[in-house]
This record gives C-alpha cells, sequence and structure tokens, in this order.
C-alpha cells in the first residue's frame, strides 16, 4: 500500500519550473531514493512532500494527509532532517532531544535513541563542542524523537568521514527494520545503491528513470567487460569469433574484452582451452554512476 | 510540560550560560548604579537637578540602559542568528510554529530586563537608599509602555536583518541613540534642552520614568508614543518576519 503518493507536482519560482511534473508512490516500509544532480530539484520535491514549501500544481498525499492543509498533522507522523539546520551552540544533548520531544503527543525513548545513535556519553555535551558527525547523529535523532512513520532524510551524510557514513548506513536501516517508511534524498550513488529499494533519478524538474538499483544499470546496458593479463600472445579471432563477445582492445600488456552474458564463462573457456593463463582478470560491470551519467548526461559528484 | 513551557526553560537556560548576556543584560545597569554611587559627590542634593542627588536622578537612566541592552542588542541578535543558523526551519519540520519560539525569547528577555530592573532599584535602595519608585502606578505603566516599544524595535530589527551581522550591526546605532537619549553618556541636564526634549519621546521614555520615579503622575503624550511605537513597529515585524 502506498504511504505517500505524489501526483504530477509542479513549483515555480518566478519563471522557472523548478519540479515539472513529478509523480512517485512510496510503498510502506520501503526506502525510497531521489537522485540527481545540483539544482535538479530534489529538495524542491520532499519540500512539498513535507509541506514546507507550496506546490503550484498536482497533489500530495502522505499517509492521506495533504501536507498543506493538514501541515500540523502530518508532522506528528513525519519526521524531517534538514540540509544544513544547525542548534544553538549552548544547548545540550540531552535537552534538545527533550524540547523536541516535547513538541509530539507520541515520543520516543529519548534515552534507547540516545544510546543507539552513540550519543549515550554526550547527553550533557553542548552542541558546539560535538563532532560534525555527533551534530548530524543528533540532527538525525531529533528527527526520531516524535516516533514518525515516515522520515525524510536530506543529504544524510555530506560532510561525514568514511566510518562515520557506513555507521549512519546501519542506522538507518535498523530504523527501516522498525517500521519507519524513508525517503531519502542524496546524490551519492553508493549510499543510494546501498539503502534504496527503489530510487527515482530526478533531472531538470523530471523523473528520467525510477526503478530499483540493479534495474537502473541494467536499463542503460547489458554489457560487461573483462579485463586480464594474458600469460602468451593470441590472435585477437581467438575471442572475437565467440558470440558472446563483441570487442575487444589491447592496452599494453592488457586486455580489455566487450560483451553480453556470459562472457566470462566464455572467453575463460576459450584461454583454458588454449593454456593461456589469465593474471590480473578483472570483471567490470556497468555501476549505478555509469547509469547515472547516461540517464542525466551529468556527472553524480557535482 | 507544554512545548512553551520547555522552549521557555531552555531558552533561559541559554540565556543564563551566555556570558555576554548575563553580565551585561543582567548585571551592568545595577553595577554601573552602584560604580556612580560610590563617588561621595554624586551622593550630594545638586541644584542643577533641582535638589536631587546626582544617583536618584540618573537612576531611572540605568533602567533604559537595562532594558536596551536586551531588548535592542540581545534579543534580535539571538532571533536574527535562529534564523541563520536554520533553528527556525527545523521548527518547521514539527508540529509547533516557529511563532512559539519568538514567544518564548520574548518571555526569556521581557523577564531578564524586569530582573535587571529590579536588581537596579532593590540596588539603589538598599546601599544609597535611592526611594522606591514613588508613583508606583504611573511607574508601572511607564515601565510596561517603555520595555513593549523598545522589544517591538528589537523585533523590528530581527525582521528586517538578513544575517545576525546585520542585525547587530543595526540594533547597535539603535542601543547608542537609546542610551545617548536616555541619558546614560551624558546625564541630561548636560544636554541641550532640544535634545533633552526629544529624548523624553525616544523609548523608553526617560523622563515618564523619572516622573514616577519622583512622585510626579508621567505625562500622557510620551506615553501615547510609546504605545504606539509599540504597536507600530511591532505590527510591522509581525508582518514582514521571515522564518528562514
Amino acid at each position: 500500500m502506498a504511504i505517500i503518493e505524489v501526483q504530477d507536482l509542479v513549483k515555480d519560482y518566478g519563471s522557472f519550473r523548478a519540479v515539472d511534473g513529478i509523480s512517485f508512490e512510496v510503498g510502506e516500509g520501503e526506502i525510497f531514493g531521489i537522485l540527481g544532480p545540483n539544482g535538479a530539484g530534489k529538495t524542491t520535491t520532499v519540500e512539498c512532500v513535507e509541506g514546507l514549501r507550496s506546490r503550484d500544481g498536482g497533489s500530495v498525499k502522505v499517509m492521506g494527509l495533504d501536507p498543506e492543509r493538514d501541515g500540523a498533522e502530518l508532522k506528528q507522523v513525519l519526521g524531517i532532517q534538514l540540509q544544513e539546520s544547525r542548534l544553538p551552540d549552548r544547548i545540550r544533548v540531552g535537552e534538545a532531544l527533550d524540547l523536541y520531544g516535547s513538541f509530539y503527543r507520541q515520543r520516543a525513548d529519548t534515552d534507547r535513541l540516545i544510546e543507539k545513535l552513540g550519543l549515550g556519553g554526550k547527553r550533557k555535551t553542548p552542541y558546539g563542542k560535538l563532532s560534525g558527525g555527533q551534530q548530524q547523529r543528533l540532527s538525525i535523532a531529533l528527527a526520531l524523537v516524535g516516533n514518525p512513520r515516515v522520515a525524510v532524510l536530506d543529504e544524510l551524510t555530506t560532510g561525514l568521514d568514511p566510518q562515520a557514513r557506513r555507521d549512519t548506513w546501519d542506522l538507518i536501516e535498523q530504523v527501516r527494520n522498525s517500521g519507519v517508511t524513508i525517503i531519502l534524498v542524496t546524490h551519492f550513488m553508493d549510499e543510494a545503491e546501498r539503502l534504496c529499494d527503489r530510487i527515482a533519478v530526478v533531472d531538470s524538474g523530471k523523473i528520467v528513470a525510477l526503478d530499483t538499483p540493479a534495474g537502473l544499470t541494467a536499463r542503460v546496458s547489458e554489457e560487461q567487460r573483462v579485463r586480464f593479463r594474458p600469460s602468451a600472445e593470441f590472435p585477437d579471432s581467438l575471442l572475437l569469433d565467440l558470440p558472446e563477445v563483441a570487442r575487444l582492445e589491447r592496452s599494453g600488456p592488457h586486455v580489455v574484452v566487450t560483451g553480453g552474458e556470459h562472457l566470462l564463462q566464455a572467453v575463460a573457456s576459450v584461454l583454458a582451452r588454449n593454456q593461456i593463463v589469465a593474471a590480473d582478470l578483472r570483471v567490470e560491470q556497468v555501476s549505478l554512476d555509469d547509469a547515472f551519467v547516461a540517464l542525466t548526461g551529468k556527472s553524480p559528484e557535482n | 510540560m507544554s512545548s512553551l513551557g520547555k522552549l521557555v526553560q531552555i531558552e533561559t537556560r541559554l540565556f543564563l550560560r551566555d556570558p555576554m548576556s548575563f553580565t551585561i543584560g543582567l548585571l551592568l545597569p545595577a553595577a554601573v548604579l552602584l560604580g556612580l554611587g560610590a563617588v561621595p559627590m554624586l551622593r550630594e542634593p545638586s541644584p542643577d537637578m533641582g535638589g536631587q542627588r546626582f544617583i536618584d536622578y540618573f537612576a531611572p537612566s540605568t533602567l533604559v540602559m537595562a532594558v536596551g541592552v536586551i531588548g535592542l542588542t540581545n534579543l534580535p541578535a539571538v532571533l536574527a542568528a535562529y534564523r541563520e543558523r536554520g533553528v527556525l526551519r527545523r521548527m518547521r519540520t514539527t508540529p509547533i510554529h516557529p511563532a512559539k519560539l519568538l514567544l518564548a525569547q520574548l518571555i526569556v528577555n521581557i523577564g531578564a530586563s524586569l530582573a535587571s530592573a529590579l536588581l537596579v532599584i532593590v540596588a539603589g535602595k538598599l546601599v544609597f537608599d535611592v526611594p522606591m519608585p514613588q508613583h508606583p502606578w504611573g511607574f508601572a505603566i511607564a515601565f510596561v509602555l517603555g520595555i513593549s516599544s523598545v522589544f517591538a524595535i528589537g523585533m523590528l530589527v530581527a525582521a528586517v536583518a538578513p544575517t545576525a551581522r546585520a542585525a547587530s550591526g543595526l540594533s547597535t546605532v539603535l542601543f547608542m541613540s537609546v542610551m545617548f537619549f536616555g541619558g546614560v553618556y551624558l546625564p541630561r541636564f548636560m544636554l541641550p534642552d532640544a535634545v533633552a526634549r526629544i529624548g523624553d519621546y525616544v523609548p523608553p521614555g526617560v523622563q515618564s520614568l523619572l516622573d514616577a520615579w519622583t512622585g510626579t503622575a508621567p505625562a500622557v503624550i510620551p506615553l501615547v508614543v510609546m504605545a504606539a511605537t509599540a504597536i507600530g513597529a511591532g505590527a510591522v515585524a509581525a508582518r514582514i518576519f521571515k522564518w528562514e
């Protein structure tokens, strides 16, 4: 059952159409990713879902509520983690959770939340004395303190070190396992690939693709690449004659063979039959990065 | 506890934890009064001040300081910083409207002004026997209207300033003017008469406070000006205030 329904959403900033007819549904318990280059309309889209921005067209329903009309009611069940939102430097971790918890009818067990986010020893630490990663985790805790059914997390791990990012991902999976539906806005491919059940790729205010991570990469290309260093010389035709092989390139001592399904098995058996050992063998598959570039024509990291 | 109660509680703690707001806002006005009172000459009656002692004459000016420091420097700076840091924006993601945070800030800052004023009155009475305000009702009305007009201007600064830096620049200019016209820098009998008369109408209205303190009912027109300033500036601030 869809817990979030967005139909033909439109948002204009003056004469600029930031969101241009976006539609999607998110199922209960799903982690739904919104991926796209900067300025694609990702944040504007989720802000319309959250009720932080009024839309100029289309309809949005979250748990049957209209974010614009039933804003206060919706926010009782919606947890929002904002990009770039800080707290006063002198407020302590425990105080912030206590304060934000008092805004909700149903509040999470703050002690457990603090422990789960690894802030147990920091209860009395002022916000200004926390590291970037700890501030980010507190911000996630504040988004979860009202026991939300739906959480919208915008650029969750930007500015975190690799360890903190992986810890945050684990946390998000735990949150989902407790039954919370999650919308994740990101421009990190690895994050989307690791966490999301489905991904909407957004570009210039439109959804250009909506699929599972595997579906997205398959959609771009079924191609595989096998790269190796042969132990002995062999003529190109040896491999090119195989139906699985489309192309063969040589670069220095290395051979790169490109082709379709079962490429590796076909290449490996021919080489074995000819007593050629393939050293440094690597199979390269199309990544979500490649899919993203193919779909949007832009590099994901900027 | 209700969310507003909780907000007031936390904002009070934040106010007290900030050494600037605590020492300058809360303690400085009383300290200035005590410091000046320590000079023997300022405790002698003088014909310049209609036979009053300087310390009696100057006490209302330290009230101007108490209200001005908190209403014109602390309040707009905190609110502009809350907007700049996204604190107000984060409030918008919760079921509670950020207007409640503004209200909590007003409550805490008005409370601090009252505490500071009380400190001035009590310290003056206990240490130098400065009499308590002699026209209590007139004093209460003058003080409430004075504080309202200054805080409304503070809210207006918070509403128009795009950044915390801009807020502090703007509020410093206003604060200096209020202190000047309120006779904090130069006792008002040393100011040209025209400047002193203008000062009657500059928030928070030092002459009304002085009159009521010494037992005369404060004049009506300056009080009306304070009320009009409070309503006018407050209404404009409420209209144009941006949450982000």
